[in-house]
């Protein structure tokens, strides 16, 4: 493709590769809609990738939620204890860990972790023409390395996100319980009264959102990787930045609809 | 479109295919960049025939297999196989024509987390044969014509370079392609290692009557296995005709090639 050249030449490069990416973006998800309608779904790959994604996640995803919420309980503690408040922590712990940071960490987390892992596999796959062999075979790429991760990362995300919440829950009790001695009671009372089903369903929408752009942009990466190793790096390098960018992007538009969906305060 | 293309017979569709060609390549072009890798490239291959591409690196050979098989589409011109014209295909109307044609891969393409007896199992799986031992049978069968029945729960990691292009050759074989497509079956093996190649695609000519289309640096291999040879040299496909034809060339491109001498690129 020619791009322009002269004095808008960087703005409309910029431009028009974003609406080229944007465009092989819908083509990948119009190919892994097509081969999730084929019904070959490859359970066996699916749970492959389950234990690798799920599983394999687990560790980074709880210890990444039991510190913010042990960090988050003990800053916002103090604050709140100079307005008499203290008392509300775990309520704004909770809402907090369920709609924003818990979903958000493990999503961010899970990024880093798997969508480096589904970048580098398929891109290093495609530089060595195993995505070509695959081809030749009569296998769609999109088929065999794309729809199986899908589907694992749409199955293990919302769990995820559950046991980052979960955990940092866990440690925010912990810290007020045995840090500031407040009543475990107190703690459980205004978590407990403040925190709904809707506070929860939004961090597991959440979840499985970032879920499906994590691995449709690193899967792109991937098939998209070219010129050997230094291609690989790239394509891993850019998965995992550009997953990141947005799904903080996409967090917050995503956090104004389900708001309106879901007000908070609302029981 | 759909019934030519699910046609198991060798006759030719009607319409554009020669009577007997299995391949056809009508005025094709394809440029990278800048590059002009193909120009009107018009090329006939017949069912059960060996034919050899040689030519300078970079002159596009490989990038003729990639048409053939449908990886890269032409920016002009025509692919047929089996009469069928393959670079109007999608992606995914692909399959039936890719059971005919396999292809081994320059590095042999081999799946790095299977092992031989599980890579060379993968295009039955994949097509659909779910019976174990069926399987095992016809993984024995590959495995053996190519010498590698031993190493079959190795991984390519573990393989020398000639017992991983010995590997593809199985996975080619396997699901009883009508044709294969060797991409440099030689580089980097020893003279032993490649005259075990050559013997092997004699074998498989001779045993299955299967056509060979073989992109090839070395001459020796050509002299000995090739029905024709085609030389690509600048887009152009420079010579076309049979080995001793090849040696008889008066055209000095062709000699300085098959001689060796370096004033070719110059």
């Amino acid at each position: 493709m020619d791009f322009p050249s002269g004095l808008l030449a960087l703005p409309g490069r910029t431009f028009l590769h974003f609406l080229v990416y944007l465009g092989q973006i819908t083509a990948l998800m119009h190919e892994l809609l097509i081969a999730f309608r084929s019904g070959a779904w490859r359970l066996k790959l699916v749970a492959q990738q389950i234990v690798a994604i799920g599983y394999g996640s687990q560790a980074v995803v709880i210890v990444t939620g039991a510190f913010t919420g042990a960090v988050f309980t003990f800053q916002s503690y103090a604050k709140f204890k100079e307005f008499g408040f203290e008392t509300t922590v775990g309520a704004v712990v909770s809402v907090a860990l369920c709609r924003e940071l818990g979903p958000v960490l493990a999503g961010l987390m899970v990024a880093g972790r798997v969508g480096a892992a589904m970048a580098a596999d398929i891109g290093t796959m495609k530089v060595t023409e195993q995505v070509d062999a695959l081809r030749v075979m009569g296998v769609h790429p999109v088929d065999f390395l794309v729809l199986p991760r899908f589907l694992a990362m749409m199955i293990s995300m919302p769990f995820l996100v559950a046991e980052s919440i979960s955990f940092g829950l866990f440690a925010s009790y912990l810290v007020t319980s045995f840090g500031y001695d407040m009543p475990s009671a107190w703690y459980l009372t205004h978590m407990l009264d403040h925190t709904n089903m809707e506070d929860l369903s939004i961090g597991m929408i959440k979840g499985f959102v970032f879920g499906m752009l994590i691995t449709l942009i690193s899967c792109h990466q991937g098939l998209a990787a070219e010129n050997g190793a230094v291609g690989v790096g790239l394509g891993t390098t850019r998965a995992v930045v550009i997953s990141s960018l947005v799904l903080l992007i996409v967090n917050f538009f995503l956090s104004i609809l389900l708001n309106y969906i879901f007000p908070i305060g609302t029981v | 479109m759909a019934e030519s293309i699910t046609r198991t017979t060798h006759a030719p569709a009607a319409g554009n295919s020669s009577p007997h060609a299995f391949i056809e390549l009508k005025n094709v072009s394809k440029r990278f960049g800048s590059q002009q890798v193909l120009l009107n490239i018009n090329l006939t291959i017949q069912h059960g025939e060996t034919l050899c591409f040689i030519g300078p690196s970079g002159e596009g050979k490989t990038v003729t297999l990639k048409h053939i098989i449908g990886l890269i589409k032409p920016d002009s011109g025509e692919v047929f196989v089996d009469g069928v014209q393959v670079n109007r295909l999608k992606e995914r109307e692909m399959a039936p024509i890719r059971k005919k044609v396999s292809m081994l891969f320059q590095g042999a393409a081999l799946f790095d987390n299977l092992t031989v007896e599980q890579n060379v199992a993968f295009p039955l799986l994949e097509h659909g044969v779910r019976d174990r031992a069926e399987i095992d049978r016809r993984v024995r069968e590959a495995l053996q014509a190519v010498d590698l029945d031993e190493h079959r729960n190795k991984f390519p990691t573990a393989l020398s370079g000639g017992m991983r292009k010995r590997t593809g050759i199985a996975r080619a074989i396997i699901d009883h392609s009508e044709c294969i497509l060797y991409d440099e079956p030689n580089s980097g093996l020893d003279p032993i290692g490649s005259d075990v190649i050559d013997q092997m695609i004699l074998r498989m000519q001779r045993r299955f009557n299967i056509t060979s289309i073989i992109v090839t640096h070395d001459m020796r291999s050509v002299f000995k296995i090739a029905n024709r040879v085609a030389m690509l040299y600048r887009g152009e496909i420079r010579f076309l005709g049979t080995p001793t034809e090849l040696r008889e060339s008066t055209d000095q491109v062709v000699q300085d090639f098959i001689n060796g001498h370096s004033d070719i690129t110059g």
